[in-house]
């Protein structure tokens, strides 16, 4: 048999399991089925229930607008799969291809995916975080427990952990005239995303609404009463806040842990996988049956120097599964790289901010449009003279702008006045805190539009 | 892709004759993506250039930034938002946005739904005993005014008036001091006059009588941006009067010449109501009721495709072309109304995109899925029909129909 008989074959009765029943998941199981696999198709997920969506957990449903049961994906076609729901997956043997489930059960495959994503990170002290009133919010569950109780009308809340989970989730309480403290480590909200002057915008943007903003503070102990009823957090510099309820916002936790042992590049920053979201095995080899979409997925983006990305934004989840499906069940010559710019948005204290491109991917910032004053602006992020990100406040619009400038490696700044001029249009410093890890120069330009003729090519110099 | 000039392509899309059916002509235009005519401007014909340069910040709609500005029947104390830049189009835009859309008005194109239903229920019953009715003066016409005027607080009865301003400013609209008679601007510019003295007596009305309507609510309302002045109110109900004119007249009776010249679709639509919305975003591609931009400004050197566009230049963007472009679109010149991933220009894009693109596609979803359902056996009088002057908001100034036993 020729190896497209094989294809055919494959796509006409093989197997595919997709381990993590979510966003990714669920929109790769339309995809192979939309583009004609006819196969067994295997969904494994450790929730109970359809898949749902994440985003409004943070926003919506924590104002009481949205039900927290109210998120369920919409589909896009019947994918005519199997559910296995409410166990998670415990193993990957690729010398037999099958998954193993926790309560023992083994499923067969031809090929796997893998968009089995992240969990919240919990309060490093176990019988701290069991206090009632301390909560994560990942899961529909999570932002149910926790919108009941801000609907009780809790003294205050403390957020802990100003990344953008936990601004919107200050946003939501001053939305519901609910005290908040936010403590953060860094010394402003969102400065590990977007640096240090778009930092000072939403530290400006909190304050202004009413938060007790304490960054460059470290939560030492949530304390708790004879109840174990949340009551007070400690502060490093000494200090306490009394708090009934206390959200902890530190970032996620990959779930790569089931995968000890399979042979794979797996690990706390994601699985390694090629553009074409197929898994590198320990020795870097890139394997043929093994793909991954999702947060878990760790992807090279030659935009950024080849750099093996993991990303934890919606959009990136769908067209990863997409890029994912489409190769899954096409042979070498057919596959299609995954060669999207990163995009993501957030809404908090009133304002639409969305970014395009990888703003920590940058050694200076510029505000290129609009007024920062107002927190309406697009400001540009340039490493090394060429446009490596964009964000705006209340302006996206003209994110699509910026994306060509990023896919182009437009010079940085962005010459040439716009009509909407800010008052300072100098670059300056981006300022991350911690460690950063650029290297040199502008590699490559993304040419093509449609998944299917999206290419690299090398740049050797700027256009221009 | 080169720049060359086209000059010939363009007058002859421009010409009258070539109103029944321009898609040829775009289709040549589409060889120069970027095309710089013989008075230094630009005309840009292609999909993705469109979609570019749509978002491009460099890209001016204020007059005062053409290095050689043309002659406008405008005349305002302050232009209407579309003709202005961030930061002022920003504001204006979004303190009438207040009480339009979400997030602070998010019901109101939904709870208008069986206003809307009413209306065209009630113009059709008008119209049940004839056999030969006019789409255009039936139903797409009256449709979109009654309701324009009920939102805005307009009085409906005032009607006859100001279809006469209304009609004068869309004509001056395309006004080439090359070919017109110079009595077309001052037509323009008297009926507008006459038209903001019209809107300004209501607006004068409104102050300090709070009620419904969207004049009273921006007269009267204050929001974190502060109040509009009477000239920003004058200027913005006069750009929604027109715009809520002219467009849904054309996108509904396209759109009911589109499916008279495809039956089986009309068919269709009958045994599945919901197919009107994918339906309507086929029309807004296939023929929609604006064509053109006709003027966009270089603010500063602009960069399209590989065509460096100096600046103060003036820029056609030719969104009817762009939007039949088979470098975007599959099978571009096929009326599909099941089509995938159709992202089409019918609503413009980027900070200028349609502000009443809402309603305007409940509009049409409403008056389309009932005539399809009420009208019974409908023939075209006649095809091509007669069309209306302008290229820009191009539609049929009549669409003649015949019925069962006419």
């Amino acid at each position: 048999m020729t190896s497209a008989d094989n294809l055919r074959a494959f796509r006409r009765d093989g197997r595919i399991v997709i381990v993590g029943a979510s966003l990714a998941g669920l929109r790769a199981a339309e995809c192979l089925r939309e583009e004609g696999f006819t196969g067994s198709l295997t969904m494994i997920g450790d929730e109970l229930g359809e898949p749902y969506d994440r985003p409004p957990l943070s926003k919506q449903v924590l104002t009481g607008w949205v039900p927290a049961d109210g998120t369920t994906l919409p589909r896009r076609r019947d994918i005519d799969a199997e559910w296995l729901l409410g166990v998670p997956a415990s193993g990957l043997d690729l010398a037999t291809d099958h998954v193993r489930l926790a309560d023992g059960r083994e499923v067969p495959f031809d090929r796997v995916l893998i968009a089995t994503g992240v969990r919240a990170r919990p309060w490093f002290v176990e019988s701290e975080a069991e206090l009632d009133g301390v909560f994560v919010v990942r899961t529909r569950e999570h932002a149910e427990g926790l919108q009941r109780a801000l609907a009780a009308g809790p003294s205050r809340v403390l957020v802990i952990g100003a990344g953008f989970t936990g601004s919107e989730i200050a946003s939501v309480c001053r939305e519901r005239d609910i005290p908040v403290t936010v403590a953060e480590l860094g010394p402003y909200p969102l400065v590990g995303a977007l640096g240090a002057m778009i930092g000072e915008v939403a530290a400006d943007m909190q304050r202004a609404h009413g938060v007790d903003l304490r960054c460059g503070v470290k939560v030492t102990r949530l304390e708790g009463d004879a109840q174990g009823r949340l009551r007070r957090a400690h502060f490093d510099d000494g200090s306490t806040v009394d708090a009934d309820v206390a959200v902890v916002a530190l970032g996620g936790i990959r779930n790569t842990e089931w995968l000890r042992g399979s042979g794979l590049a797996a690990g706390v920053w994601g699985i390694a996988c090629d553009t074409g979201c197929r898994a590198m095995d320990l020795n870097g080899l890139i394997t043929d049956d093994v793909f991954v979409a999702g947060d878990v997925a760790r992807c090279p983006n030659p935009v950024y120097e080849y750099r093996l990305i993991s990303l934890e934004h919606w959009a990136n989840a769908v067209e990863q599964a997409e890029i994912a499906a489409h190769n899954m069940i096409h042979g070498q010559a057919d596959r299609w790289p995954h060669l999207s710019i990163p995009r993501f948005w957030s809404i908090q204290f009133g304002v639409n901010i969305k970014s395009v491109g990888v703003p920590t991917f940058a050694d200076e910032v510029v505000v290129t449009q609009g007024s920062v004053s107002d927190h309406r602006f697009v400001a540009a992020y340039g490493y090394q003279g060429r446009v490596t990100a964009a964000v705006t406040f209340n302006n996206a619009k003209w994110l699509d702008h910026y994306r060509q400038l990023i896919e182009t490696a437009a010079p940085f700044p962005p010459p040439c006045p716009t009509p909407d001029q800010p008052v300072d249009t100098k670059p300056v410093p981006v300022d991350f805190p911690g460690p950063l890890l650029l290297a040199q120069g502008a590699t490559v330009v993304v040419t093509g539009h449609d998944p299917g003729e999206r290419r690299v090519t090398a740049a050797h110099q700027h256009h221009r | 892709m080169t720049t060359t000039e086209a000059p010939d392509i363009l007058r002859r899309i421009l010409d009258y004759s070539s109103r029944p059916d321009p898609y040829p002509l775009y289709a040549e235009l589409r060889r120069t993506p970027v095309a710089r005519q013989e008075d230094g401007s630009y005309v840009i014909s292609t999909y993705r250039e469109l979609a570019d340069i749509l978002h491009n910040p460099h890209l001016s709609s204020d007059v005062r930034n053409l290095a050689h500005p043309m002659p406008s029947a405008e005349g305002a104390p302050v232009p209407a938002f579309i003709n202005m830049d961030p930061p002022e189009h920003d504001r204006l835009r979004r303190m009438a946005m207040r009480h339009f859309g979400p997030p602070h008005t998010p019901g109101l194109v939904t709870g208008l739904e069986p206003t809307l239903a009413d209306i065209v229920g009630g113009l059709i019953d008008d119209f049940a005993d004839k056999d030969r009715i006019d789409i255009v003066d039936d139903l797409a016409y009256p449709f979109p005014v009654t309701v324009i005027c009920h939102l805005l607080g307009v009085p409906r009865e005032d009607e006859p008036r100001f279809r006469v301003w209304v009609n004068d400013i869309i004509n001056s609209i395309g006004y080439d001091p090359k070919t017109d008679p110079k009595e077309k601007l001052d037509d323009g510019v008297r009926a507008r006059q006459n038209l903001r003295e019209y809107l300004g007596g209501l607006v004068e009305q409104r102050h300090g009588h709070p009620s419904d309507d969207l004049l009273s609510r921006l007269a009267n309302d204050d929001g974190p941006d502060g109040r509009m002045t009477d000239e920003e109110i004058i200027s913005t109900a006069n750009l929604l009067l027109i715009a809520g004119h002219e467009t849904t007249v054309n996108l509904i009776t396209n759109g009911m010449l589109t499916l008279l010249r495809h039956p089986h679709v009309l068919r269709r639509l009958r045994d599945e109501p919901d197919l009107v919305v994918p339906l309507v975003e086929e029309l807004l591609r296939y023929e929609p009721p604006v064509h053109i931009i006709p003027w966009r400004a270089a603010y500063s050197d602009v960069t399209v495709g590989d065509t460096v566009i100096p600046k103060g230049s003036q820029i056609m963007l030719m969104l009817a072309s762009g939007s039949r472009d088979p470098n975007r679109f599959h099978d571009p010149d096929r009326f599909d109304p099941g089509r995938r991933d159709n992202q089409h220009l019918g609503f413009g894009s980027g900070v200028h995109l349609c502000f009443g693109g809402p309603l305007a596609r409940r509009e049409a979803h409403i008056a389309l899925g009932q005539l399809a359902r009420r009208l019974d056996g409908p023939r075209l009088v006649a095809d091509p029909p007669p069309y209306r002057r302008s290229p820009v908001l191009r539609g049929p100034i009549h669409l003649q129909v015949e019925r069962n036993g006419g």
